[in-house]
């Protein structure tokens, strides 16, 4: 009898409540994302990269239920024009949903790729999370790519006039989702993706992104405010000669959210910013790990991560610059703050450069604090109360990342969500 | 209207005594200077009348308009008008200077029960004193005092003080730093603010900025006392010959 195995048992234990989608095209990917995963096991707190998240709620075969949180304000993202693409506890709906006939992109269901032979997508899919299993393991997204139910494939082939908008609401307190989204950016197209919503009580989501050269993404992301939803999300972006990839995400609420994103500059003069901001309170556990490998010469990465925390809050930045041997000219920044509004709440950060090329210029800095005293005395001298000089200051802190959107009207909606939560707190 | 009777105040976290009995009265409409040697507590009474942390009062007493200064919180001071120009302008890196002056004003106005000002109108008013300090569009725009010079935060300080027209005025070495056309804007801004219901206190080093600003009453701190007070004659007298000569009379 085999001695007994604790990790592999619980990836079993896991995997014998999901079914792998039969047929298709996507099967060979999902066979071998499933063999990657058994040989790695899922996370197990002991893995030095789940150090400071507990990775069992995330893991463990059924989910903990979730309530669906009633909120009155208005969603996100809500007055601008979009192209709607809505997920209902991990499953499309198309009755919800826009035509998704827009000039410059092509949208299709996952489901759908195979009977219309959509080589690129299927190409990808299980690619690039393949390729980010290395240097470091990340067990959840080959559990998604074996398993995902939904998900959509994006062509961007040309400049999209409005935000491709995928729209995760979360109706069911049991409801554990799985979407695999793969986005292709073709040679000098442009889209904006913009996602938002709770999704479900457990949320796993993957979405790998490949950017020919020239191509440019931006992506904004507000994560769900439902109080006791969980999500594990994985983004990996490959990024060709002279494109960009900007990220931003919101995050406020949920009891524990571990966002993963990994890069790779391939081509030369390319860049990647990825920004984050959370602001928790409470029973909160917010994870923003990021690896970012520059691969190519004179390319630029960015990583920017802020987290107002209060009430107990946990915020946790593992951020990574891997500078291949070669990748001369580098521009590496990354930079990872907490403003901690309490003496119970805590920043776990784990900063690190590993530089193989000498021509570079890399810097990073992580930072944890209080507000600042002496600003706060000199607004209140000015006749501003102290909760206000409060929200003031903390909009403050978080605008380095707020700033990583481009785009004036979807910037003035986060900011506008970051404002009404700290309302709400006073 | 600001009157201060034996104020004597400790630092909150050591054993230092840094003023030991002040007693100073600014009547509306009149202009006080207090000058002093170096660490003899100007800036600390500023800092414990405008109400920050750090300092305890061990005895004495301070009101505006008979209301207990020390106890009110810090905004609570400012909506009751008092204001103070410090002499170490804080930079707030990620606040709007234009955001700063508009939440300042309003808040102001909401403790007092007053009606918001609109945008447009307070839009109006800040281009206007703002000109007149030479204060440009990017100053406005830009994170309070933050890359601002040393001149361009003093100036700062006049402009809110424009703003937020509070009936009590503290200076604190507003002056220093300043080039001589800087220093004419900055008096010429105290000036205009100058009317009967209206008192100011200016702490300064030298005669000069009181050539612009003419005080009533000229006061010298020691040790944390004010050991003599008489006319602006008393700060040409200091610029002339220092301390020496008071230090020695006084003792
Ligand atoms: N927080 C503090 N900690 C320690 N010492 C302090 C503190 N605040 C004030 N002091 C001391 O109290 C004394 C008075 O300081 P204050 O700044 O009030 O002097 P000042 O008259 O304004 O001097 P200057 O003319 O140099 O501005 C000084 O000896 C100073 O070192
Ligand atoms: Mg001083």
């Amino acid at each position: 009898m085999a001695l007994a195995n604790p990790k592999q048992d619980a990836t079993e234990a896991r995997i014998a409540g999901l079914a792998l989608p039969q047929g298709g095209c996507l099967q060979t990917a999902r066979r071998e994302a499933l063999a990657r995963l058994r040989e790695m096991g899922l996370p197990q707190r002991r893995d030095e990269y789940w150090k400071y998240t507990r990775p069992d709620t995330l893991t463990q075969p059924v989910a903990m239920p979730a309530a669906v949180f009633e909120v009155e304000e208005e969603p996100v993202f809500n007055d601008l024009d979009r192209l709607k693409v809505v997920f209902v506890d991990g499953v499309y709906d198309a009755d919800a949903s826009d035509d998704l006939e827009v000039e410059g992109v092509q949208i299709d269901r996952i489901a759908d790729i195979c009977g219309q032979d959509i080589h690129w997508a299927k190409d990808l899919y299980g690619v690039l999370e393949a390729k980010g299993q290395n240097p470091v393991e990340r067990p959840l997204a080959a559990l998604n790519t074996a398993f995902a139910q939904d998900g959509v494939a994006i062509h961007v082939q040309g400049q999209v006039s409005k935000p491709i908008s995928l729209i995760y609401i979360h109706e069911s307190e049991t409801s554990d989702a799985i979407l695999h989204h793969v986005v292709r950016v073709e040679p000098g197209a442009e889209a904006t993706i913009l996602e938002n919503g709770p999704a479900a009580a457990r949320f796993n989501k993957v979405m790998e992104i490949d950017i020919a050269d020239g191509g440019k993404l931006h992506h904004v992301r507000a994560q769900g405010r439902d109080h006791e939803r969980r999500a594990a999300t994985h983004m990996f972006a490959r990024l060709g000669a002279e494109s960009v990839f900007k990220s931003f995400t919101l995050t406020a609420n949920g009891v524990l959210t571990r966002n993963e994103v990994v890069v790779e500059l391939t081509g030369d003069d390319a860049v990647a910013h990825v920004a984050g901001a959370c602001v928790g309170d409470g029973d909160f556990l917010h994870d923003d790990t990021v690896f970012i490998t520059h691969d190519a010469v004179n390319c630029e990465s960015r990583q920017v991560f802020k987290k107002v925390l209060r009430n107990g809050a946990t915020g946790v930045f593992q951020g990574k610059i891997l500078v291949q041997p070669g990748a001369q000219k580098t521009d590496g920044y990354q930079i990872s703050q907490s403003l901690l509004l309490d003496d119970d709440s805590q920043f776990l950060a784990k900063p690190e450069l590993e530089i193989y090329a000498d021509d570079v210029a890399c810097s990073h800095g992580s930072t944890s604090g209080a507000i600042d005293e002496t600003g706060m005395f000199y607004l209140r001298s000015r006749g501003i109360p102290e909760a206000e000089a409060t929200d003031l200051l903390t909009l403050a802190f978080l605008a380095e990342a707020v700033e990583e959107i481009e785009d004036e009207a979807i910037a003035a909606d986060i900011l506008s969500r970051l404002e009404s939560w700290l309302t709400r707190r006073r | 209207m600001l009157e201060i009777n034996n104020l004597h105040v400790k630092l909150e976290e050591e054993d230092k005594q840094i003023l030991k009995g002040v007693d100073l009265t600014v009547e509306p409409g009149t202009v006080h200077a207090i000058m002093g040697p170096n660490g003899s507590g100007k800036s600390t009474l500023s800092y414990v009348l405008s109400g920050r942390d750090g300092y305890e009062v061990t005895e004495g007493s301070a009101t505006l308009d008979g209301d207990d200064l020390l106890d009110l919180d810090p905004e609570e001071r400012a909506a009751a008008g008092l204001f103070l120009a410090f002499q170490y302008p804080v930079e707030i890196p990620g606040v709007g200077n234009m955001t700063f002056l508009r939440t300042a004003v309003n808040a102001q106005r909401k403790a007092r029960g007053e009606e918001e000002m609109s945008a447009a109108d307070f839009l109006k008013l800040v281009r206007e004193r703002a000109k007149s300090l030479k204060i440009n569009a990017d100053m406005l725009k830009r994170p309070v005092n933050v890359g601002f010079s040393g001149g361009e935060k003093k100036r700062n300080e006049i402009l809110q003080m424009a703003m937020l027209e509070p009936k009590m005025c503290i200076l604190d070495e507003t002056d220093s730093g300043l080039d001589v056309d800087a220093m004419k804007l900055v008096a010429e801004g105290v000036n205009a603010l100058r009317d009967e219901g209206r008192g100011f206190l200016v702490i300064t080093h030298y005669q000069r900025l009181l050539d612009h600003i003419k005080p009533d009453v000229v006061h010298i701190m020691s040790d944390g006392r004010i050991i003599k007070s008489g006319g602006p004659e008393l700060a040409l007298e200091v610029e002339n010959n220092g301390y020496a000569d008071i230090l020695a009379e006084v003792q």
